[in-house]
């Protein structure tokens, strides 16, 4: 039976980390000469941490990458804001109707260089989770999002946008205020671009919530991501009226950073510490940053209409399908 | 309320409307297009027929007939559902593409079918749709496409995905180009294509009573969605909360097109 959380997933684990800090904790109020002892045993723990680590990540399938990738303690968005940028300041509002906390966004320093950060924003505890709505932005979200896409552009600052949510939120007062107009116009705004785009996928990248706010000329997805045209679970339960099977969907909707890689749907790769980015945020987020400034400085050369182009001609490229020249045969 | 979508054959010259059940006379029931003549439920059109009763007769020129869906996921029983659906419908795929005349104008048009595997949106449809918008862009026509889709489609993952995007940046750049592009929501219109190139039309136009939501019922359900108001994800609901420019009955949409496109491209040039 596959595990249904992250937690669940990793507790052997967690367990081990646990009785490693009590273990460490304990050493100090130990005599000096059971401390040796205690070193020893330290050591031990830690050897067989990683030997779990090493076991665990190295062959992570489909449906143990979703539950990485929805891991509590996995860096969210402002996570990564506060490592990497000298500066940020949060703007809010789509001057429309309201304030959407699911989105987060606004001018930042990347190495002294002024850009534009967007944002799905993920809540750590149970407060916050509901005060973030999960992740899941209302229409105001992308439309706040395409305010500071079009501010952007105004001021030729890149954008930089992080992508983590579930889905789009899909409750009666989203669809009452057009949530499927606010993704949709979200990504015409971003075809519109005459700056540098890079998004980065750093958790779940949920169907239109994603592409609402990922359509960039770099597109980057960190390992342990997911990227999905809809959950595991929902597309069990449409295919197979069975939202239990979402292991099983996990396996055949090929959601994981390798397969994205593999048809052309991003671009890089963007490697976690060892154990997941969880493990090391601050790892993490220097991975990232290098990810960022390589994207930013790629398209650096390049002028607003070539951006635009490329923009276009990247995404114009994306699909499978055949094309079968019957003329001749037909007649 | 779910509505009925398919009028059930009660012998040779009668029908029954999917939804009010009443039995009708066939002959009436084609010439009105597909419309119950009691209750006005209109029932879902296949994509020739639609073709057929919107544009001037015999200018439809299928283009992108060669596109076909292919296996990249090898996704469980995705072949035989395709294979499936083809046999059903006659298709290749869920959207017929091509170049059509309204009132002796020049259109670019795609029509979904919502026979062929829920009109769902895979690289076939997002191709074809990407091609539509892009016709229209470059010889300044309007382009007019009619909508009816469960979304995107599943069996071909990210890929499908990848579709809203690509579809919404032709919008785009028929907007650049000045080329009016005008799309007909019909029942049901949903979710992936709702939320990329269906809503960012010129101008949207609906059929009476379709459905038409980001959210499907299984969705909804999963995420708990409860208590829903009245008519809710109808054409009129969606038109009263402003999301799309009028509900037009199936006889009047050829007339109301038409008028749409000539004025939409007589501006100054």
């Amino acid at each position: 039976m596959a595990a249904k959380s992250w937690k669940e997933w990793e507790r052997p684990l967690l367990e081990l980390e646990q009785s490693l800090a009590q273990l460490r904790a304990r050493i100090a109020q130990e005599p000096e000469h059971r401390r040796e002892e205690l070193l020893a045993k330290v050591a031990e723990y830690e050897r067989r941490r990683d030997q779990h680590i090493q076991v665990k990540y190295s062959r992570l399938g489909p449906w143990e990458k979703v539950l990485v990738a929805r891991a509590e303690p996995r860096p969210y968005t402002l996570d990564y804001i506060n490592a990497i940028f000298e500066e940020f300041l949060e703007l809010d509002g789509d001057r429309l109707y309201g304030s959407d906390h699911a989105i987060v966004g606004g001018p930042a320093l990347l190495h002294g260089q002024a850009v534009m950060v967007v944002g799905h924003q993920k809540g750590r505890d149970i407060q916050d989770r509901q005060y973030r709505n999960f992740a899941m932005s209302k229409p105001e979200g992308y439309r706040k999002a395409i305010r500071l896409f079009e501010m952007a552009d105004r001021f030729g600052l890149p954008v930089i946008t992080f992508v983590d949510t579930p889905a789009a939120d899909p409750g009666v007062e989203s669809e009452s205020r057009g949530i499927s107009e606010a993704i949709a116009s979200s990504m015409l705004c971003m075809f519109g671009l005459r700056v540098p785009v890079v998004s980065i996928v750093i958790g779940e990248g949920g169907s239109g919530g994603a592409i609402g706010i990922a359509c960039a000329n770099v597109v980057l997805m960190q390992e342990h991501a997911i990227y999905s045209v809809i959950p595991p679970e929902g597309c069990a339960a449409i295919l197979w009226r069975k939202p239990e099977e979402g292991p099983k969907a996990a396996a055949a909707l090929k959601l994981t950073a390798t397969s994205a890689l593999e048809f052309d749907l991003i671009d890089r790769i963007v490697e976690e510490p060892f154990g997941g980015a969880h493990r090391d945020p601050l790892a993490a987020a220097e991975k990232v940053q290098e990810a960022l400034m390589t994207s930013l400085q790629a398209l650096d050369a390049m002028s607003p209409d070539a951006l635009k182009a490329q923009r276009y001609e990247k995404f114009r490229k994306m699909g499978r399908f055949a094309e079968a020249v019957l003329a001749e045969s037909r007649d | 309320m779910r509505l009925g979508a398919k009028p059930r054959a009660t012998g040779d010259a009668f029908i029954q409307c999917a939804h009010c059940r009443k039995t009708l006379f066939r002959r009436e029931f084609e010439q009105n297009l597909d419309v119950c003549t009691h209750c006005n439920h209109h029932h879902r059109l296949g994509a020739a027929k639609r073709i057929e009763i919107t544009f001037d007769p015999e200018t439809f020129i299928e283009l992108d007939q060669d596109l076909r869906s292919v296996d990249p996921l090898l996704f469980p029983d995705y072949r035989q559902k395709l294979a499936d659906a083809e046999t059903k419908t006659g298709m290749n795929d869920s959207i017929v593409s091509g170049m059509a005349k309204l009132n002796d104008q020049e259109v670019s048009i795609a029509v979904s079918n919502f026979a062929f595997m829920g009109g769902s949106m895979g690289s076939v449809a997002g191709e074809k749709i990407t091609r539509t918008l892009e016709r229209a862009a470059d010889s300044r026509i309007p382009a007019i496409v009619f909508c009816t889709s469960g979304g995107a489609r599943m069996q071909e993952g990210l890929l499908s995905l990848m579709q809203m995007a690509k579809t919404t940046a032709a919008v785009e750049r028929c907007r650049a180009a000045g080329a009016p592009y005008i799309a007909v929501f019909t029942d049901p219109t949903m979710a992936g294509v709702l939320a990329s190139y269906a809503s960012v039309a010129d101008v949207i136009l609906a059929e009476p009573k379709s459905l038409i939501g980001f959210a499907g019922a299984r969705v909804s359900k999963q995420a708990q969605v409860t208590k829903v108001p009245d008519g809710f994800q109808t054409a009129e609901f969606v038109a009263k909360v402003g999301m799309l420019d009028r509900v037009v009955h199936r006889r009047d949409l050829r007339r109301t097109l038409s008028s749409l496109c000539r004025m939409l491209a007589g501006g100054r040039k």
